[in-house]
Formats: structure tokens, sequence, C-alpha cells
């Protein structure tokens, strides 16, 4: 926590002065901004004409609250933000801490498991349970890319599209199975992630970042217009929903609900699709980690950190990258069958750059290449949208306050810091500041 | 015909537009010895470096490089990493070049990824843990900690890289070099920023090197006090052009390379060198 090179007489951070100047100028930004935007109102009136009043008193009162609230965002980042101060935090807080951090993942696992029977008859609470979940395992998928190869894509959705889209045709066209179509999905998701993979393999940064959101875009643009094999805008409907590996949840004779004996309820379909994303996103982890500590996810993280050196060592940095892609598009495969699944019906608007900007979000939110951080994020970010329901209108400001607020307290991420791969003595985190974000 | 040198690089020229970077150069290095390539700034000494390390392909030139048992490597026809996977020619960086976010030992494993790819089956085994690949990675782990040992930072093999001081960063990026276990291991000013009492240490680890693995090691140095105590052979480059080439001692003898470093004619150097005697 504490920086290198404290300086006592700036301790404190910059005076009264310099926060007031500031305040001042956000002020300033904010009357022009909002002398249109809130001092003037327009409507049109009864015979079509142009009505408009001026409402100064608005005005007024949101440029104060700009001017309070960034000279109170300026004090809190003086107390919390680490400007050059060294904050000593008693060593038994700091084994408290430590504790709890070790103790965050196992509780969130096993709280998971137990969610389906905590709110078993909230349906509300099990739909956004598999919403996170979706979420979570889509931003692990794209943590390999993104965090741990440092190549920054932003046309991740187009993989859990054509995930979607091959587990929804061939179950419609060919009838197979979910079980059977699952590995397909994946195996061509990751195809098409070494398609793209090839001709952006030269571009670095923004120009990769470019050229992948150009991807997300054609994938979507050919699922509209190829009417004859995707249905176009229509997408595709009468997707079968998952069996009991071949047992159908339905209420008839030959269903689950019967053999076992029990009552049917609709509540069993949805309580299965819980565990079926909660086991797919732990495969998912589970994949992650374990590559990470293979010589590829090595070599996926020393060509984020510096990839002139790795290929002074030898590393075949084309293979790496591909490799990279691919994984990360399998993920978002998978996940595309089980959404189609899930929704029965899937059409190109669930595709759109919104997704992958989300996607993205979550994972830079949560921390470049944390597993537990996205994990965290993906709940903060879908979880925490629907927490603001009740607010209305205000959702999406509060919503975005909240994320420049996080932003601010945690510039790289909840979990900033990484985990070695291997170590000889201890394990040591390795502070956000030396890991590199990577140049694509 | 293997003979004794290991490196012979014939014709070598390398264009970057107009400007002739290294014109016709030829030397060669020796088996089991430390060549060093030397000369004033801007002389185009990078520039052969990154020739024989396949990061620029010449626009002339033949680079031989032969190994123990024979095999002959052209240069020139590799490039990328294949130069490191299969000439077995590794290098470090004037400007160090580690993984900063790993951890030293985590450096040292990386530098092996080619062994352990293929300990772990291109992943594929390695992913359920297979007995093999798990006595791989010891064995891998065993020998970066030997070299950690050797360049004395056991101590500090789980701190992150770019954590450790300037001196030791050196160090181990000479020993990840090493961790790939390479047959001529070129070093691009390894001295360059270090102290009298660091530069002594180093000549000394590349003293050891020599003597323990047999590398070969082809050397860029400005610091003179360890090019003439370490180098068998120096070769002196003057505006991409080999002006002189030969033992230390005949060197520092050498008017044109006086001349060279002081920037002055050869007839003002020779004057120099009379007077001073």
């Amino acid at each position: 926590m504490a920086t290198d090179t404290p300086h006592p007489t700036h301790a404190r951070g910059p005076g009264i002065a310099f926060i007031l100047k500031k305040a001042l100028i956000s002020a300033l930004v904010a009357l022009v901004l909002f002398s249109l935007m809130i001092g003037i109102r327009t409507e049109a009136g009864p015979a079509g004409q142009l009505v408009y009043w001026t409402r100064f008193n608005e005005l007024a009162a949101c440029v104060a609250i700009v001017f309070g609230g960034s000279i109170i965002v300026e004090l809190l980042r003086q107390w919390f933000a680490p400007v050059d101060t060294v904050r000593i935090v008693p060593a038994s807080t700091q084994r408290a801490l430590a504790v709890l951090r070790r103790l965050l993942a196992p509780v969130l696992l096993i709280f998971t498991f137990l969610v389906p029977v905590i709110f078993y008859d909230q349906r509300y609470i099990l739909d956004l349970g598999i919403l996170v979940l979706t979420y979570v395992m889509l931003g692990w998928g794209l943590n390999v890319v993104v965090g741990l190869a440092g190549l920054l894509d932003l046309g991740y959705v187009a993989f859990y599209a054509v995930g979607a889209y091959s587990y929804a045709l061939l179950a419609t066209n060919f009838g197979l199975s979910f079980w059977e179509c699952l590995p397909l999905a994946g195996i061509l998701a990751a195809f098409w992630g070494v398609l793209l993979g090839f001709p952006v393999l030269r571009l670095r940064g923004d120009y990769l970042a470019i050229v992948t959101l150009a991807f997300g875009e054609i994938i979507r643009l050919v699922i509209i217009n190829w009417q004859s094999l995707t249905g176009g805008p229509n997408g595709v409907s009468g997707i079968p929903r998952p069996s009991f590996f071949g047992i159908p949840l339905t209420p008839g004779d030959d269903g689950l609900a019967h053999m076992l004996d029990i009552e049917f309820s609709p509540t069993h379909r949805i309580v299965f699709l819980f565990y079926l994303i909660l086991a797919l996103a732990l495969l998912t982890n589970w994949v992650t980690i374990r590559l990470r500590r293979l010589p590829i996810g090595r070599a996926w993280e020393a060509l984020r950190e510096d990839e002139v050196a790795c290929r002074a060592l030898g590393i075949n940095t084309t293979t790496t990258k591909l490799t990279a892609f691919a994984t990360g598009a399998m993920f978002g495969g998978f996940a595309g069958a089980f959404f189609a699944t899930r929704q029965g019906f899937i059409s190109p608007e669930s595709f759109t750059f919104q997704e992958s900007a989300l996607v993205l979000a979550i994972v830079v939110l949560g921390g470049m290449g944390s597993q537990l951080g996205v994990a965290l994020a993906a709940l903060t970010m879908i979880g925490g949208f629907e927490l603001f329901r009740g607010l209305d209108q205000y959702r999406m400001l509060v919503f975005g306050l909240a994320m420049v607020l996080l932003m601010i307290w945690r510039p790289r991420g909840l979990i900033g810091h990484r985990a070695p791969t291997v170590f000889l003595q201890h394990s040591h985190a390795i502070s956000s500041d030396l890991v590199k974000e990577g140049h694509g | 015909m293997s003979g004794t040198e290991i490196l012979s690089v014939d014709g070598l020229s390398m264009r970057f537009g107009g400007i002739v970077a290294i014109n016709d150069l030829s030397f060669t290095a020796e088996r089991r010895k430390i060549t060093a390539l030397i000369g004033p700034n801007g002389a185009g000494k990078t520039t052969v470096f990154n020739c024989i390390t396949g990061f620029y392909k010449p626009s002339s030139g033949a680079m031989r490089l032969s190994h123990d048992d024979g095999q002959q490597i052209r240069l020139e026809r590799l490039n990328d990493f294949r130069i490191s996977k299969l000439a077995k020619v590794a290098r470090t960086f004037q400007n160090i070049r580690l993984f900063p976010g790993m951890t030293a030992l985590e450096n040292l494993m990386v530098a092996q990824h080619n062994v352990l790819m293929r300990a772990s089956f291109y992943t594929v085994l390695g992913l359920f843990g297979v007995p093999s690949y798990r006595a791989a990675e010891r064995q891998a782990i065993d020998l970066a900690r030997s070299w950690l040992d050797r360049i004395g930072l056991l101590e500090r093999a789980d701190d992150a890289a770019g954590n450790l001081p300037y001196g030791d960063q050196r160090r181990l990026e000479i020993a990840r070099a090493m961790c790939t276990e390479p047959a001529l291991l070129c070093l691009d000013e390894p001295a360059a920023g270090l102290n009298a009492r660091e530069s002594a240490a180093l000549s000394e680890l590349l003293l050891s090197i020599r003597a323990d693995h047999g590398t070969s090691i082809l050397l860029i140095e400005h610091d003179m006090s360890v090019v003439m105590e370490i180098s068998d052979h120096v070769v002196v480059l003057d505006h991409g052009v080999k002006i002189a080439d030969g033992s230390p001692q005949q060197i520092r003898d050498n008017p044109k390379v006086i001349a060279a470093y002081l920037g002055a004619d050869e007839e003002e150097a020779i004057a120099v060198m009379e007077s001073g005697t």
C-alpha cells in the first residue's frame, strides 16, 4: 500500500487553495454543460410550435452540487487514495484483513452453491443469479485474452454469438442435444477465435482493439443478413431446453419429476440451469488456473509483460497469441450455448457491442488477470445494477457515479495485484504498479 | 570443418533506407571463448547483435553457427524466435528487458518454455497434471534455483523482478538467457550502469559461465576494464566497418582504435601514444 518515496512535507496533499480552484473549474464546466441541458426546457406546444422556459434555480442547484461534491471528492481522495502518503495499518488489522481475503473466495463459492436452496421460492433471485454467473463465465473467458495475454479484445461478444447460434442451429436443424452441441459450440467459437487471431497478430494496442471491434460487428451483421440460415432479425426460436443428461425436465410421464416421484415444478428447470452455468463457470475457472501454472499460461503473461523478450527466449509469439484467442473464444462459445438453451430464443439483438463493452468493463473493474476480482466485478456490475432498480430513471446516474468512485479508489481494479504462479519459499502478491497491462 | 569457431560472420551488411549501419563486416567468434565487440557510440554494434539474434534481417551477408555436433545453421535464414529455439543463441538487452511483474523465479521458468512445452505435450497432458510433466517442472525449478543461487538472488527468488536493484536485474537477465541453455550467449552491454565492484563480479560470472558450461560468449561492452580482463578476442567497429581485430593487447596498442575512440586522426593518435610512453 505504501509508496516508495514519501514526501513528508506533502503528506497531506495540496492545500485549500488548490481544492477550491479545482472545485471552481468543475463548477464552471458544469455551468456550461447544464445551462442548456437543465437551464432551458423545451417542449412542443399545443399547436406544434416550440415552447421553452428557463429553470435557473435548478441550474444553480446543480452547479452548487458539483462545486460541493468536487470539494468532498477531493477531500476523500486525500484521505483514501495513496497520494504520497504512507498509511500505517496496525499489524493485527492487516492480519485480520489477510484472513478475510483468503476466506472470501471459499465463502462466496459455498454461498453460490446454496443460493437455490435459500432462495428456492424466489424466481427473480434465481434468474438474477443465472445472469450474474453467465457474466462471471464470460468475464473469466475474456480474462484469458485481456487479463493474461494483454490483448485488448473489444469484440468478445462475437464468440458468444457463435456459440449461441451453433447450438441453436444444430439443435433445431439436426436435433442434436445440448450435451452434444456444447463441445461443438466451444470448438466452433475457438475456430473463429483463431480465424480472428491470424489477421490481427501483427497489430498492437489501439489497432488491435479496432479490428476486434469490427470483427464483433461483422459477426452480428452476418447473422442479421444471412436470413436463410439464421432467420435474420427474427432470430431462432424453439431452441430445445436442456435435459438432465437425456431426461427432460417436463411434467410428463418421462420427466425427471415423475421418475423421482416428486411433484413437478417449473423451478426445477431454473435450479438445474443455475447449477449448469455454475459448473460451466467453475470449469472455466479451473482450466484458467491450471493454464496459468503451465508453460503456455506463463508465456501469455510474459507476452503481456514484454513481447520482444519473449521472442529472444525462443517463445513462438504467434501460436501463443492464437492459443489465448482460441481459449478465450472457446469459453465464450460455451457461455453462448448456455445462453441459447436458457432463453429458448435468440436474435442478433442480444449480441451488440454493448455486451462486449460490459464484459470488458467487468474484466477491467475486477483487476486484469484476477479470477476472484472478475467474479466480484460481475456481481457488482450485474447484481449492483439490479440493486438500483428502485431508483427508476436515476439508476444509470447512480451506477455511473459508483463506477467513477470505484475507479478513483481502485485504479487497477478491485483486485489489482498479481499472484505468482510458482514460488520457492513464499508466495508474495506482486503490486499492480509493476504488472504491465500489455500493448495488445 | 566445424573446427574451433562457433560463429562466422561473412560480408554482413545492413542498410536502413539510405543509411548503411553495417558495411561488409566479417569476423569470427571462437568456441568456448569470449569475443568482445567494441566501438564508439553509433558504430553499429547493437545492429550486428540484432542481425545475429534475428531481430533484423540483414541486407546481405552470411552468418554461420556451428554446433558442437558439427551441425551448421545459417542464422540469416532463420527468423525471430527460431534463432533462440533452434540455433540456441540467447541474448540480453542494452536496456534490461525482464518481465517486471513476474517474480525472479518465474522469469527463469519462462526461459525454459520450449522444454516445458514439450514435457506438457503442448499443454494437453499438462492440464491434467501427468507425473512426467510434474517431474519436468521440478527439474526446471531446480535449474532456476541453481542459477538464482549462482547470481546470489536465491533469497529474492519470490520477489517481483521489477523490484530488484539494477545490478541484480542485469545478472537476472543473464541467468534468464542461460536458462535457455544456449550455445552462444550474446550480451549487450552487461556492465552498463554497474559500479566497479559489480563489474568485477560480472566478469567473474562470465568467466565461470565459459568455464562451467562451455558456452561461447559474444559481448558488446563499453567498460574497458571488463573487456580487457575477460575477452579472448576483440573486434572493433567504427561507422559500421571493422577497423581492428585481435587479442586485447593488440587492440590496446592499435593506433586506429585509439583514433576512433578519441575522434582524432591516426597520426595525432600515434603522436599522443609516443609522447605518453
